[in-house]
């Protein structure tokens, strides 16, 4: 199916991506060189890697697969779930993260607060980086088997077919594991710029090819129900839109809770803005990201839906030859069904067929793109499952480092001792994200139950944030107990909800059930309204009960105690609020013509 | 930090917009059934190329200032 011109691509990336690691390795002196790209990279540069560090496997497949689902809804979780945290942080919060001079977030939290809560948000954090990069990983050696790029030159060599799995995950480990020990940060935030060029080098002729043929929008909107081409269409109420989520839900749940909690408090992305070379470029950082962030439905969500929307035909095509594809009958458009281990389509409890989403961008490549192009949409995916690997292995190794390592096990080494101790940090941290790789291929429901732990521990934590940064009277004791009272408030909710037709157990329930949301996303989206108001309230309560911060601690940390940074002498487009309300008008408009 | 960045980008598209081209230029057409009869390997390889022409001026003036 590949033939030499697509190989021929794949390799000058991968050989471009270790050689930028290698001619940036003579500028990584210091351990702040290694972890923090010396606080020097440009304002866009900073801000094309803030967008690009969380554009990992969920985004290009999930996205599409969502889109595929759900339609242009899908657009919710940048409009609504993204652009206005990412404005938020850029404009309020980076004034503390960059002016505390903090050189992680955990970091900030030992600064504002004290040593416990800065504990358990390191040890929290570093777990889970260490997961996703792994689920990262899994997912791409995952879709590399379904795409059967190797089986051509794994059958020529004799090799079992059985190890393309071991193979993608050896070889991405070890491409991610060489270009950050040679660069450091500047190397994966370089690589993720170049990753961002990439996918939409890779998938803006894919929508072109796709939107032509099957007539643009308005042939979309005359192929489909309008409940895929509006995003605001039943929204009053959780049973008449496809998301199953009530407005409320989605613009709390998802528009603050989570999403703030996730761009204004996640150090794998605040990490690209701390690297940025001054506080204006700092704050710059999620203003530019935010630019391209709005437009990325239209690259990602638009294969999707236009997948669902072709007309259903035979897939043979797609695997390059004669082989039926399993489940292309029961299908949709360019969408097989699921199927179980008898070759039976799985069907849900209404008896509707259950297709396997998943395949909607893979398979809208495979459709569109003649062998050359092809080899650069496959890399462009492998670009994307990179980007999102490289964040996390970066995050890990500067946490540990700072945060664990040098504020636990050994305060008073050298530099040069932390840089050797961050590289080492890499080394383990992918491997390890390898086991839990090989661990997702054997228990998925240990996988499942340490991210619903993870939904738990991330949900308050923006109510800490918030508090901290701009009450001044909170207290270190009041974040803890906030922050263990919200994830207790999480994990009980969970466990009296469930979404319909959910049997109890990892889909909630395991106490009793005292209410059943029409959706999982919309129990996902209270379960962080409860955890969120629940940390919210007890920080405040306890942090009235217990003794305050004197002031002169908090000067640059909180925002009462913080000189506001200067506009002066900046162009227009440099200021941060400039670019906040262009930013903000563009998403609104954006909301008002897909409505 | 030493190195621009456009450099790198400049050097990768042009790459890969002069290989699409030439793989445009040379291959069978009846593979562009599926592209809708678009010689994309083609159309795209010119616009990477492009793109690539204008990252490389511009690192390379931002290089000498």
């Amino acid at each position: 199916m590949l033939r030499t011109i697509d190989w021929t691509i794949m390799i000058v990336y991968f050989v471009f991506v270790l050689g930028i690691g290698a001619v940036l390795k003579r500028y990584v002196k210091t351990s702040t060189d290694f972890f923090l790209a010396g606080r020097s990279i440009p304002a866009w540069v900073a801000g094309l890697a803030f967008l690009s560090a969380n554009l990992g496997a969920q985004e290009v497949i999930g996205m599409g697969a969502s889109g595929a689902k759900y339609g242009i809804a899908t657009s919710h979780f940048y409009w609504i779930g993204a652009i206005p945290a990412m404005v938020f942080v850029g404009v309020f919060m980076m004034p503390f993260y960059y002016g505390s001079r903090a050189r992680s977030v955990p970091e900030y939290l030992r600064l504002r607060f004290d040593e416990k809560t800065r504990g358990l948000n390191a040890v929290s954090f570093a777990i889970m980086t260490l997961f996703s990069s792994g689920i990262s990983m899994y997912a791409m050696a995952k879709l590399i088997q379904i795409l059967h790029i190797f089986d051509s030159p794994f059958a020529r060599l004799g090799l079992p077919q059985a190890w393309i799995f071991h193979f993608s995950l050896v070889i991405s480990a070890l491409v991610v594991l060489g270009y950050i020990l040679l660069g450091g940060l500047t190397s994966a935030i370089y690589n993720e710029v170049v990753q961002f060029f990439l996918i939409v080098a890779g998938f803006l002729p894919l929508v072109w090819l796709g939107l032509k043929n099957i007539g643009g929008w308005q042939g979309l909107k005359a192929n489909l129900d309008p409940s895929y081409t509006h995003s605001w269409l039943g929204m009053t109420n959780a049973h008449t839109n496809r998301l199953g989520v009530e407005w409320f839900g989605l613009t709390f749940g998802l528009g603050f809770v989570l999403s703030f909690g996730y761009w204004c408090t996640d150090f794998l992305v605040i990490q690209r803005a701390m690297a940025a070379n001054s506080m204006n470029s700092a704050r710059c950082t999620p203003l530019i990201a935010a630019f391209p962030k709005m437009l990325f439905p239209f690259l990602v969500i638009l294969p999707g839906l236009i997948a669902i929307a072709l007309p259903t035909q035979n897939l043979a095509h797609l695997a390059g030859g004669n082989t039926t594809i399993q489940g292309q009958s029961e299908g949709r458009g360019l969408i097989p069904a699921k199927m179980d281990a008898s070759g039976q389509p799985i069907r849900d409890k209404d008896g509707a067929v259950e297709l396997d989403y998943d395949l909607a961008t893979p398979n809208m490549l495979l459709h569109y793109f003649p062998t050359g192009i092809l080899g650069l949409g496959l890399t462009a995916l492998l670009a994307s499952f990179m980007s999102g690997m490289v964040g996390n292995v970066t995050a890990f190794n500067t946490v540990w480092t700072y945060d664990i390592y040098q504020s636990y096990i050994n305060k008073k080494a050298s530099d040069a001792h932390y840089l050797w101790m961050g590289r080492m940090a890499t080394i383990f941290g992918i491997a390890l994200s390898v086991a839990t790789a090989y661990m997702a291929t054997r228990f998925n429901n240990i996988m499942d139950m340490l991210q619903l732990v993870f939904a738990f521990v991330n949900a308050p934590l923006f109510a800490t944030f918030l508090l901290g940064m701009f009450w001044k009277r909170t207290t270190g004791h009041g974040a803890f107990s906030g922050l263990l009272g919200g994830t207790m408030a999480a994990a009980l909710h969970h466990a009296l909800t469930l979404p319909q037709g959910g049997v109890p157990g990892v889909k909630g329930g395991w106490i009793a059930t005292l209410h059943v949301y029409p959706s999982e996303m919309a129990q996902n989206f209270w379960t962080a309204i409860y955890a969120w108001t629940t940390c919210f309230v007890i920080t405040i309560v306890v942090s009235l009960l217990t003794q305050a911060h004197e002031e002169k601690e908090l000067a640059g940390l909180v925002y009462s105690l913080t000189e506001r940074p200067t506009q002066q002498g900046l162009h227009w487009y440099q200021r941060p609020a400039v670019l906040a309300v262009v930013v903000l008008a563009a998403t609104a408009l954006l909301n008002i013509v897909f409505r | 930090m030493g190195l621009d960045i456009r450099l790198p980008i400049g050097f990768l598209f042009s790459i890969f917009g002069v290989l699409l081209i030439v793989f445009g230029e040379l291959s069978d057409k009846r593979i562009y059934e599926r592209s809708l009869g678009i010689n994309i390997n083609l159309e795209w390889g010119v616009v990477m190329l492009l793109f690539g022409a204008v990252m490389l001026f511009l690192g390379r003036r931002g290089t000498k200032v």
